[in-house]
């Protein structure tokens, strides 16, 4: 059987997994619903993290590996981090030879801006639109190896299902044309999703509304371990709209932008009325170190906490200030316009008022699944780095639940998209070199038989609901007791209606009975595999009881020592013990500060206890399995790998 | 203030069909776009006279305008739907299909001749391999500047539509092609390929067939310099065929194999 690999999605990572491949000189077949130029990767805006260390800060790649992971509050697993971090400058150096116009400094050097959970000059941008340009920068290689006749592109082309033989291995897909709803067979013996997060499950979030999450749903359900789904990170800086949530860049406050609210919530005073000594930056007088750029999780609780439970939101409301006129960002007008136009732009354009001049109104909305489909961390017995649990299946960026643990730091995704994308690509391209044979005819017409079969059925229903209106149903359910607070109660009325949704998609109207280009018919068969999906993330999310980076669950939280009493975790000696009975289990050795011979005081002592019991039992990943036949899906637990650094109390200042 | 928003879409069920009008109302909300009222007309397909009909179709992704999708005529002005505001829009809104390309149903249409243009002119940088080789060479922060407002183009076919040049009978590749030939040849390793990316456009479709009606500038949703570009390419093609005139073709440039 001639050596192909099948790419599923055409955004970063499945830009970057097929040019790995085929400069391998293995043939791809690359699939996408939209022309690939118009993948979701182009809402990426603040930049791609690195640790080029070049603005003389003593920044490097293992203190990217450390932000990384204590931000993620160390649910990932730590090898692939540690390649992601180290791989960073090459990966900026490729991009930079690819011609990504990365803004400059005064001498012809890439510029870098700093971003949240790091104390460093870490991220580089091409203005507020890296996402965009690394992708258009991505998609001009391909197409050179589309002239050359090594990719094919199949775009307007759905995903239907993996081809699986009878021991569960990759053979190919089933995918459908968009324009004509043909079903199709493609044949390759490695398969890699690359197929983006699930917003859409959401409702409203600040995805594209074509990440809808059921590529990666349809795989979990022929088998695929679905990995942290409730790892769900709501990105603090968002404007509400009635069609999404648009995203304003982290590199905002990146650049000097401060979050505030009038100190006196009936200050109903324009925003520029409002002299200093009455704002409350209420980010910078909890966190004087890190100020605004505490990493998203820790942010978007605050201002939730300032809007809906102190109740001092603007003007009463649900929204904060993100402020950025001058003089409170140093830059002037026309710096701010070079590094932040695109985003500038979008306020402008949706909101109407310009942000350089009043303040913007800002409220945290869904942005980012750090869960996804389960993949191994490094190439170790039958676990292949990107590979998932079924022989010759991958997957690559946000679909797969690798290198942000429990909550992802911002311009880390642009880097994992590629650096996971590239560890796909190069190990599919050798799967299929030692994995040639080709199956017996029946598993291709099987599978293509059985999608005809759910593509006929769902074009016959003829009930009462709309799609779209349970749709929105499910995005309301899943964004009010899935996000930003948890609790078991809401969490199991949350699954009570999951199953009653999915209950009721039985009785969808598709009234639609065009082949072509049939929306209707596309999105009602998405809708089933969004809420199957939905139920892994609400699963774990009400079976994991305790609070750990994104997943918050007040109910669990244990409560930190007041500042004065915070020590240093290496001075406990059960912390000691934890360290060393880490490194014993996975064959490594930690280095740990010295002991200082200050004591530490009995709160903090008690604190570390309780906080070492619970890593004991939590600190490991969720994985979902779809059991057919059953409303929910099994959830059983496996270790981080901790190969790097031991775990740490995760505290900002 | 009224209380509906009233909506005129042109519909065709499929690339063979004639095509044919409906009308919409649905109830006022501030502050939606014609992407948002889409949505609510699809959640009720039913027209203003009561008719219950299918789900308007059409493209979009991002609604942040970064993507390009969403190109439609609204109220006949080729735009980005996302971030046509109702608020500002005179009523009805008139929504329809670009006209320059195959309609496959009601507003989406087929813009591969986009995709197929950036191809033919190698809208690319040559790349030796994504091995570790070092940064690429020092630019000037104007050069990067001027770069990066070409790469802002996303493809949506604004400056196509309102072309005039772009017709049936005309191979125009359109002025987004030319924007990004400009853009090609001012990088610094894409400029090595500059001289077979002027061959391309002197031949037919190429930068000859604009007839410079400066429509596609005043249409670009990212406000791209168009007609720049289209006049620094046609520099660049009097000194090319000047220089082709006196010597033999510009060697192919070779492009790194696989492995």
């Amino acid at each position: 059987m001639p050596k192909r690999v099948i790419v599923v999605g055409g955004g970063l990572a499945g830009l970057a997994a097929t040019i790995r491949a085929a400069e391998k000189g293995i043939s791809v077949d690359l699939f996408s619903v939209v022309p690939v130029k118009r993948s979701h990767s182009v809402c990426a805006q603040g930049g791609i993290n690195s640790a080029k260390n070049m603005k003389g800060e003593g920044d490097d790649p293992s203190i990217h590996v450390t932000d990384t992971l204590f931000g993620g509050e160390y649910l990932a697993d730590q090898p692939l981090v540690k390649g992601m971090c180290y791989a960073g400058p090459s990966i900026i150096d490729l991009l930079d030879r690819m011609g990504v116009p990365f803004n400059r400094t005064p001498e012809g050097h890439l510029d870098f801006r700093r971003f949240g959970g790091t104390l460093h000059h870490r991220t580089a941008f091409a203005g507020a639109t890296t996402g965009q340009q690394l992708l258009y920068a991505l998609d001009e290689q391909v197409r050179r190896f589309e002239v050359q006749g090594l990719v094919e592109k199949y775009e307007h082309w759905e995903f239907l299902s993996l081809v699986l033989d009878g021991k569960g291995e990759a053979r190919g897909i089933t995918a459908m044309n968009l324009w004509q709803r043909e079903v199709r067979v493609f044949k390759a013996n490695a398969v890699i999703l690359c197929t983006g997060g699930p917003g859409l499950v959401f409702g409203r979030s600040t995805n594209s509304i074509i990440n809808t999450g059921a590529a990666a749903a349809r795989a979990y359900q022929q088998g695929v371990w679905y990995g942290n789904g409730e790892f769900i990170q709501v990105h603090p800086t968002a404007i509400p709209g009635a069609d999404k949530l648009r995203l304003i860049s982290e590199s905002v406050r990146g650049e000097g932008g401060r979050v505030w609210v009038p100190k006196d919530p009936a200050d109903r005073r324009a925003p520029t009325s409002i002299p200093e000594a009455e704002r409350d930056y209420f980010l910078e007088r909890k966190y004087p170190k890190y100020g605004n750029l505490v990493p998203r999780d820790v942010a978007t609780r605050e201002i939730f906490h300032v809007c809906t439970v102190e109740k001092r939101g603007v003007e009463g409301g649900n929204s904060v200030y993100l402020d950025i006129t001058p003089p409170q960002s140093k830059k002037s007008p026309e710096v701010l316009e070079e590094k932040l136009g695109g985003v500038l732009e979008i306020y402008r354009k949706f909101v109407g008022d310009d942000p350089v001049k009043t303040p913007m109104k800002i409220f945290p909305g869904m942005h980012y699944s750090m869960g996804g489909l389960w993949v191994g961390y490094r190439d170790e017995g039958s676990m292949i780095a990107q590979m998932t649990n079924l022989p010759g299946v991958f997957a690559a960026g946000e679909a797969e639940f690798q290198y942000h643990g429990g909550n992802r730091l911002g311009a880390n995704s642009l880097l994992s998209c590629i650096y996971g994308g590239m560890e796909a690509g190069i190990r599919a391209a050798d799967w299929v070199k030692s994995h040639s044979d080709e199956a017996p005819e029946s598993v291709y017409t099987d599978e293509k038989k059985r999608q005809d079969e759910i593509n006929d059925s769902v074009m016959k229903m003829g009930g009462k609901e709309n799609p779209y209106a349970l749709h929105r149903e499910l995005g309301d359910w899943m964004t009010a007791r899935c996000t930003v607070v948890r609790d078991n109660a809401g969490l199991d009325e949350l699954l009570n209606k999951l199953n009653e949704l999915e209950e009721r998609w039985n009785n969808i109207d598709v009234n639609d009975r065009s082949v072509s280009a049939n929306q209707s018919f596309g999105f009602t068969r998405a809708l089933r595999d969004m809420i199957i999906l939905a139920k892994a993330m609400a699963k774990g999310a009400r079976m994991r009881d305790e609070s750990r980076g994104a997943h918050y669950k007040p109910a669990f939280d244990l409560a930190k020592p007041d500042g004065g009493k915070i020590g240093n975790a290496h001075d406990h000696d059960g912390y000691r013990a934890y360290a060393a009975e880490i490194a014993a289990k996975w064959n490594t050795t930690f280095k740990l500060p010295e002991k200082s011979t200050t004591p530490i005081t009995p709160e903090f002592s008690a604190y570390m206890d309780r906080w070492i019991e619970i890593q004991k039992q939590w600190n490991r990943t969720t994985i979902a399995k779809f059991i057919p036949g059953q409303q929910q899906p099994e959830i059983s637990y496996r270790d981080v790998a901790l190969t790097v650094e031991p775990p740490k109390p995760r505290i900002y200042k | 203030m009224p209380d509906t928003i009233s909506l005129k879409i042109k519909r065709q069920d499929s690339p063979d069909k004639p095509a044919y009008w409906e009308t919409f109302e649905i109830p006022y909300q501030p502050n939606l776009n014609v992407i948002s009222a889409l949505m609510e007309i699809r959640v009720n397909p039913v027209t203003r006279d009561g008719k219950k009909t299918t789900a308007p179709v059409w493209d979009a992704a991002c609604l942040e305008e970064v993507c390009g999708s969403c190109s439609m005529l609204i109220n006949g002005r080729p735009r980005q739907a996302c971030t046509a505001l109702i608020d500002s829009l005179e009523q009805p809104i008139v929504i329809e299909p670009f006209s320059k390309f195959p309609v496959i149903r009601d507003l989406m249409v087929d813009r591969s001749r986009m995709f197929e243009a950036l191809r033919r002119v190698k809208a690319r940088n040559p790349l030796d391999g994504t091995y570790a080789l070092g940064p690429g060479a020092l630019v000037h922060a104007d050069k990067q500047q001027e770069m990066y407002t070409y790469s802002r183009c996303m493809t949506c076919g604004c400056c196509l539509e309102a072309c005039p040049q772009i017709n049936e009978h005309s191979p125009f590749m359109g002025a987004a092609v030319l924007g990004q030939a400009y853009l090609f040849n001012l990088q610094p390793a894409g400029s090595s390929l500059a001289g077979e990316r002027l061959d391309e456009l002197m031949g037919p479709g190429g930068h000859g067939d604009c007839g410079n009606a400066q429509n596609c500038v005043r249409v670009c949703p990212k406000e791209i310099p168009l007609t720049d570009a289209i006049a620094a390419i046609g520099r660049q093609l009097t000194w090319h065929s000047i220089k082709r005139f006196f010597t033999d073709p510009p060697k192919k440039h070779k492009e790194v194999q696989p492995q």
